[in-house]
């Protein structure tokens, strides 16, 4: 009886281990969005529209300290006339809660498609723009910033 | 909630025809993501700006959507080619419905 109880209680302690260790190993991945979470945002923007490399300078540091306030600037080449220009920069995040971070949306006024802004970052992801010109071409680019200090609530 | 927010806009005075300048701006707001908990365990609900506009002369000129990953105290700059003299009147919208604006005039030569 007492050795049936203690194995029963052994089993007990490592399922809960395993329990445990699964949902530690789980929840940081469940609660962060993922590459598919920006694949999907795209997609929701442009559906299956073919997408080129190219005319965006994206800059980002390589190395952030503090993930609370991470400047991103986009430039996007284009001449910004009425009948040629950049219509919109949509900047999205893979390792964050959620996918989105900004849209910068351009007119031809700009004179030149360049904003910058601040963002958080959770951890080490990847920052991936899609721009979208006026005769409605798309580009991305992506670039990588590692967090040593993520940018989350603590 | 930080409701008392207040925008700072940098603007030159003074442009010649053709010149490209840019526009700085920055807003004093917490930026609450929704993600944070306080020490009870609740979520801390969102309120963040969702939307920066910059309006030259009536004529919007550059609009930008934040989310909450954009980090508290929002700075938003752009670039504007000077043509003509006019006023810029830039809104910041927040999520409790409430709007903050500011004001810069540009003289171009």
């Amino acid at each position: 009886m007492a050795s049936a109880h203690r194995l029963q209680s052994r089993r007990d302690l490592m399922l809960s281990a395993a329990v445990a260790g699964f949902a530690t190993m789980l929840a940081p991945r469940l609660a962060l969005a993922d590459v598919k979470a920006v694949e999907d945002e795209i997609k929701k923007l442009y559906g299956d529209k073919k997408i080129d490399s190219g005319k965006i300078k994206l800059d980002v540091p390589q190395i952030a300290e503090n993930g609370l306030v991470v400047p991103i600037t986009v430039e996007v080449e284009s001449p910004m006339t009425d009948a040629d220009f950049v219509k919109a920069v949509h900047v999205f995040a893979d390792g964050n809660p959620l996918p989105g971070i900004a849209s910068f949306r351009f007119s031809p006024e700009c004179g030149k498609a360049n904003a910058s802004a601040r963002m958080r970052l959770a951890q080490t992801q990847n920052i991936v723009c899609v721009a979208e010109m006026s005769n409605g071409a798309l580009f991305s680019a992506k670039a990588e910033v590692k967090v040593t200090i993520g940018g989350c609530g603590g | 909630m930080a409701t008392n927010s207040v925008p700072r806009v940098r603007v030159p005075a003074q442009a010649k025809a053709g010149d490209m300048i840019e526009i700085k701006t920055l807003i004093s707001h917490e930026m609450e993501s929704g993600q944070r908990k306080d020490s009870a365990g609740k979520t801390i609900p969102r309120q963040i700006i969702n939307k920066f506009t910059a309006v030259f002369n009536g004529k919007t000129v550059f609009e930008a959507d934040w989310h909450p990953a954009i980090s508290a105290n929002p700075y938003q700059s752009f670039f504007f080619k000077a043509k003509e003299s006019g006023e810029f009147k830039f809104t910041w919208k927040d999520d409790n419905g409430s709007d903050y604006t500011a004001t810069a005039k540009l003289t171009v030569a």
